[in-house]
């Protein structure tokens, strides 16, 4: 194989490789605003967009001594989201304008726990879980208290900060009783 | 020359398929893996098509949209002529599919047909069994029903045991803040576009390799792998004792593909479709979710693990399960291939199926759960009534209206969460069942600040009364005998 040989055939490599390194730009520009894209959820709870402050209603619908199901509608919501932005949550008035406000989904795997007004309990269709009135675990599986929602009251109208469902690690706060729910 | 022949030539000349077409139908195969037991492969990807035909007979109508999937579940199972029935077969070839395709997997298993050099086609074969799962999962999230919410609220409650990436994870499951239309539409697309993509995929490599490295021999016991002598093994096995694949072998398959099709259809016929149960609405706290058939091994793993193993077994767990099923091949890669000499693969299998089996029960009833509606459902027994003093009876009512019922069994009904209280008063005493009734314990929460004195009273004489008339009440026996020397003690020695 002559020197001129080996030239013609590594200039073709490099059109060659020139024509992969195009490709190669080509996906990456591509690339670029898809994965922006396809982790658009994860960069607009980064910011913050998803907690706002909301009214469950007026303070009379609870009364002292009580806990009762409420519900809002997701700060963040869409036309084609049917009921599943309406949240449930559970309001216990303590007494004037103390309250505690509970997500329903258990600490455990997240099921919708109901309360027994009767024996004071909150009990977990799902594993067994169950919380005293207070929110703390009283039994089964969960590895902390319901999540609480912060709450504030404004006027004769109760407010929470809520907006996105509650996990081990969506949970703003490393206190558990106090205002865990809610990151 | 006929002229269906002419027409077949023209198209033979252009498309030049006839010779490979010739050869992969003849290839030869071992004469005794011309068995019944080398059938489910076939079975599984028949269901595969299956799914993929109901499938695209589903999306004509289904309308993939948090408002309206339900709704259109609806009209799929009421309107639509024989809508229902596409439904079911849709959802009962799934189960078939998970079914055969682990069958499948355990036959192989079983023959060590994952030994070499069939390293790649077994792995490639753990893929398809995570992707046929991941179908059955997402599948179940697009019945857009109140399991199918909760069991995503599951998902992500998972998703949030992960450390560090917990939260990023929770928002890219559900595609938002909460599950709502951005979730069913992520999880459609993985549903209908990417895990079939990657399973056609998958299953053409699967397949082609079956048919360049020839399908296992029957595993005889004596019959060792070896990595240098295995090829010239078979191919005198496939060349001088073999059988070409149509039409010795290939029969027995379709007998089975279509049986297996016949019992898809004739349970979606009696059986009908998988729900939808309710509408997906979250402030509908009155429902009781449960996963698919698939799934209730894990759901039972989940109430029965001790909590603080719970996290690692579920985020280490599957990483060890799938780590070894893809290292089987690297770990065991040669030597025998008969079950017959290979006993820890047979007991592991069969621990393994036992254990699937036991969870998969329980959580067909499961136990650990309280019975929400136990305390107003059944009345308490009358015989606990008669003839008891109104305390008593006082005491049966707290025991109903407290909803001790949720989680204790008494006359045969109510919860399995703590034990049945029907011989109660045989196994503790009356401070006992005080102590218990307060401060709970072992499960049980304190009912302490739940009950007025008066209350635990009339329970607790309630308890007492709890037990077969020819079995004595539990008693204290150190009380006893602290009395009885009370009693015997002279009165002279007391001060």
């Amino acid at each position: 194989m002559s020197d001129q040989d080996k030239n013609e055939i590594s200039r073709r490599d490099l059109f060659a490789k020139i024509g992969m390194l195009l490709n190669g730009l080509a996906v990456v520009v591509l690339a670029t605003p898809v994965v922006g894209y396809l982790l658009s959820p994860i960069l607009r709870g980064e910011r913050g967009q998803y907690k706002r402050w909301i009214t469950l209603g007026h303070l009379d619908e609870f009364p002292e001594g009580q806990t009762r199901l409420a519900k809002f509608r997701n700060p963040i919501s869409n036309a084609w989201d049917g009921e599943t932005d309406n949240i449930p949550c559970w309001v216990r008035r303590i007494q004037g304008e103390q309250f505690q406000v509970f997500a329903v989904n258990c600490a455990h795997l997240g099921c919708p726990v109901r309360w027994f007004a009767q024996s004071g309990l909150f009990m977990c269709p799902c594993h067994g879980g169950v919380y005293y009135q207070d929110g703390s675990r009283a039994s089964g599986p969960p590895p902390r208290g319901l999540f609480e929602y912060p709450y504030k009251v404004e006027g004769d109208q109760l407010l929470i900060e809520a907006g996105q469902i509650p996990t081990l690690s969506t949970t703003a706060s490393l206190d558990r009783r106090k205002s865990g729910c809610q990151g | 020359m006929s002229r269906l022949a002419k027409i077949g030539d023209w198209f033979g000349q252009r498309l030049q398929i006839g010779g490979v077409v010739r050869e992969t139908v003849t290839h030869p195969v071992p004469r005794k893996s011309a068995s019944w037991w080398y059938v489910f492969g076939s079975a599984a990807l028949t269901l595969f098509i299956l799914q993929v035909f109901t499938g695209i007979m589903l999306a004509i109508i289904y309308v993939p949209s948090a408002g309206e999937a339900w709704n259109s579940l609806q009209y799929l199972n009421h309107d639509v002529t024989l809508g229902w029935f596409l439904r079911a077969v849709h959802g009962w070839g799934s189960n078939f599919m998970v079914a055969v395709v682990l069958i499948h997997m355990c036959q192989v298993f079983l023959f060590g047909a994952y030994k070499f050099p069939r390293e790649l086609t077994w792995i490639l074969g753990v893929f398809l069994l995570l992707l046929t799962l991941g179908m059955a999962f997402t599948g179940q999230v697009l019945r857009f029903d109140q399991d199918a919410y909760w069991g995503l609220g599951i998902g992500v409650a998972i998703a949030g045991r992960v450390p560090l990436l917990g939260k990023q994870l929770v928002h890219m499951v559900m595609g938002g803040p909460i599950i709502a239309g951005d979730t069913l539409s992520r999880f459609f697309t993985v549903h209908v576009f990417v895990i079939p993509g990657l399973i056609l995929a998958f299953v053409s490599l699967h397949l082609l390799m079956v048919l360049k490295l020839g399908i296992n021999e029957w595993p005889m016991p004596g019959r060792v792998v070896r990595r240098s002598t295995y090829l010239q093994e078979y191919h005198e096995l496939t060349h001088k004792d073999g059988v070409p694949f149509v039409p010795v072998a290939i029969w027995k398959d379709m007998f089975f593909s279509a049986a297996i099709i016949v019992s898809v259809m004739a349970c979606a016929w009696f059986f009908g479709p998988f729900g939808p149960s309710g509408y997906p609405d979250p402030t509908i706290v009155q429902t009781i979710p449960k996963p698919d058939f698939f799934f209730l091994w894990l759901y039972a793993m989940l109430a029965l693990l001790p909590p603080s193993m719970e996290t690692p077994a579920l985020l280490i767990g599957p990483v060890i399960v799938i780590g070894f099923l893809i290292l089987l091949p690297f770990l065991s890669g040669e030597g025998e291939k008969s079950w017959k000499r290979r006993p820890v693969a047979v007991l592991t299998l069969l621990l393994v199926a036992v254990a699937l089996g036991t969870f998969t029960k329980l959580a067909t009833y499961s136990p650990w759960s309280p019975v929400m509606n136990g305390w107003s459902g059944d009345p308490v027994p009358v015989e606990y009534l008669n003839g008891r003093s109104p305390l008593e009876r006082q005491g049966a009512l707290v025991f109903q209206v407290k909803q001790c019922r949720n989680c204790h069994v008494i006359g045969g009904s109510g919860g399995k969460r703590g034990p049945k209280l029907d011989k109660v008063a045989t196994r503790m005493t009356h401070d006992q069942l005080v102590r218990q009734v307060i401060q709970g314990g072992g499960n049980m929460p304190a009912y302490g600040k739940n009950l007025n004195p008066a209350e635990v009273t009339a329970l607790v004489s309630f308890l007492e009364t709890l037990r077969p008339p020819n079995q004595p009440a539990a008693r204290d026996a150190s009380q006893a005998a602290l009395t009885q020397e009370e009693q015997n003690r002279p009165r002279a020695n007391n001060p």
